[in-house]
């Protein structure tokens, strides 16, 4: 009997991970996206139902508990989080599910070692990896949600000796390892080794600026797709296993993405703050530029572009920290009426993550097929008339193609510059998430439209309708 | 190295190539839901956790995994209503 159970427990994971395959596969493609997560939630389902099924799992009652609980937090908060603060979001998620990892890593080695009063050396091995990679999830994600909300600087901290002290606890790492691995009837040692990956996680993280935080998200998303696979080793389930290597593939291939996008090495992204020769040579290609800048009231902006024939709208996280992506969508269609034809350029980094931009322009109505993206949008730009930037910055600084000693050199942009004219709605003069001047302000065809996105929008919209 | 061991290690290697080749075509639009989606996968950690916490009997494991229970349930089922969440607004469009 047991073993016609354990044989359908089996087949019932092997339907789980097919769908989770699918699932991801579904994902990426428009049409499909949502059935995929579908799918995959149904794998998840049938997966947790095919747990219960274990003749080991007696303890219903208190389970759930846990997963009502668990439930009812993680719907609320789904609910109820702002789409821009998604990456956030997606970093706290990961976070809670890297501390499961570690927990049951730590529960097992536990519990092995006080029924049978050793722990053989592969588990103690497994053990070891899964509290490092979870607890590093775990921190390493707290620590990224903190500096995306805000709730703790934003700008890399370094402190003096940090390299010195990364590395001797490093050395304590490793040397406690050995140790467990020959003795691991010492459960002081593997205490001391959890809370040294926690610390690992912090100051991996904490020399990391606010703006790299989404690449570090999808980073730790692999990282707690690794955790959980480490789970699996340890309890011998090939359930987590093929999961947690779904995941961490895949969280591994979406940070090369980002990191491509941004035309900079993972290492650099990871351990820049410590280089320090990136970030020296920011003003000294922007001196020679004639700082003049030509500025407009929202009447002549809507003149602009009420009369012209094509409109591109750059939108920036600007636009999006200011809530204007209804404003804007409500422009769009004000400008359509009057036979202008409007697109949207996405830059891949545009917004926090990839992609994030376009859910949240998602989010406010727009049709997809008005987004571009930067390949396909930059041949156009010549043949543009006006170009909107709002709230982007980094992203149309021509200086990443021309200026070799930018700091940002190198970084596809988009084109804004080719445009007939471009129109920029900004706060201040200030410069952007790189600390670097931008001379597509001080360019003749550029004019500069000040004030909060919303409010600038907002009477765009009023104007183009009175013309 | 023992066989349940090794078997894993096959499965773990062959699965990661899976993950790499599913993933490989993705238009950038979808780089973010992609990512909730699989974050929220990674939440089958709760089946480890189920099976830690199952034991009907009162002890340090069994209490870890209950909280890891709990923890990983939030990653579930946040997970999946987040990404559907922002998947939904590609759906209106469609339809306006």
């Amino acid at each position: 009997m047991s073993t016609y159970l354990n044989t359908g427990i089996e087949l019932a994971y092997l339907a789980a991970a097919a769908l989770f395959i699918l699932g991801l596969k579904k994902l990426g493609s428009p049409a499909t996206a949502r059935q995929g997560n579908f799918l995959a939630a149904v794998g998840m389902l049938i997966a947790i139902a095919a747990t219960f099924l274990n003749q080991s799992v007696l303890n219903y009652e208190w389970i759930l508990v846990g997963i009502i609980a668990g439930s009812l937090i993680g719907a609320i908060a789904a609910q109820k989080v702002a789409m821009t603060d998604m990456p956030q979001m997606v970093g706290i998620f990961n976070g809670v599910g890297g501390a499961a990892s570690a927990l049951v890593a730590v529960g097992e080695f536990w519990r092995v070692l006080n029924t049978t009063g050793t722990v053989p050396l592969d588990a103690t091995f497994i053990a070891i990896l899964g509290v490092l990679i979870g607890g590093v999830t775990l921190t390493g994600s707290l620590l990224a949600f903190a500096k995306l909300q805000g709730l703790i600087t934003g700008s890399p901290v370094t402190f003096p000796f940090q390299q010195p002290f990364n590395f001797l606890l490093l050395a304590g790492f490793l040397a406690g390892s050995v140790y467990l691995l020959i003795k691991p009837e010492n459960p002081a040692i593997f205490l001391t080794l959890t809370t040294i990956s926690l610390l690992f996680g912090a100051l991996f993280v904490l020399p990391i600026g606010g703006g790299d935080m989404p690449v570090v998200v999808s980073l730790l998303n692999s990282f707690s797709g690794l955790a959980a696979s480490a789970v699996g080793f340890i309890l011998g389930n090939s359930m987590l296993i093929v999961a947690g290597a779904l995941v961490g593939a895949s969280g591994l291939i979406l940070t090369q993405i980002m990191c491509k996008a941004m035309n900079r090495p993972l290492t650099n992204v990871l351990f820049g703050a410590f280089g320090g020769d990136s970030t020296a040579v920011g003003g000294a290609g922007g001196a020679e530029i004639d700082k003049t800048y030509r500025s407009i009231d929202s009447e002549e902006g809507a003149m602009m572009l009420g009369y012209a024939r094509s409109v591109v709208i750059v939108p920036g996280y600007g636009m999006a920290v200011a809530q204007a992506q209804h404003g804007v969508r409500e422009l769009a269609s004000q400008l359509e009426k009057m036979g202008v034809d409007v697109k949207y350029a996405i830059h891949p980094v545009a917004g926090r993550m990839p992609g994030h931009m376009n859910v949240l322009l998602a989010e406010a109505n727009v049709a997809y097929d008005r987004l571009y993206d930067m390949d396909d949008i930059n041949t156009e730009f010549d043949r543009v008339d006006v170009a909107l930037v709002i709230g982007a910055n980094d992203v149309v600084n021509p200086a990443a193609r021309n200026d070799n000693h930018s700091p940002i050199y190198g970084m596809p942009i988009l084109d804004v510059d080719k445009a007939q004219h471009a129109i920029v709605i900004k706060r201040s003069m200030r410069t952007g998430f790189a600390g670097v001047d931008n001379e597509l302000f001080y360019k003749d065809k550029t004019t500069m439209l000040f004030g909060s996105a919303q409010d600038v929008v907002s009477k765009l919209v009023s104007e183009v309708k009175q013309l | 190295m023992e066989a349940g061991l090794l078997t894993g290690l096959v499965v773990f290697v062959l699965a990661s190539f899976v993950g790499f080749e599913v993933i490989n075509k993705v238009p950038p639009t979808l780089h973010t839901p992609l990512m909730s989606g699989a974050n929220a996968i990674s939440g089958i950690a709760v089946v480890g956790a189920l099976l830690v916490a199952g034991v009907r009997e009162w002890n340090v494991t069994t209490i870890l995994g209950l909280v890891a229970v709990m923890l990983a349930t939030v990653n579930v089922v946040g997970g999946f209503l987040v990404t559907d969440r922002m998947l939904q607004m590609f759906k209106k469009k469609e339809a306006s």
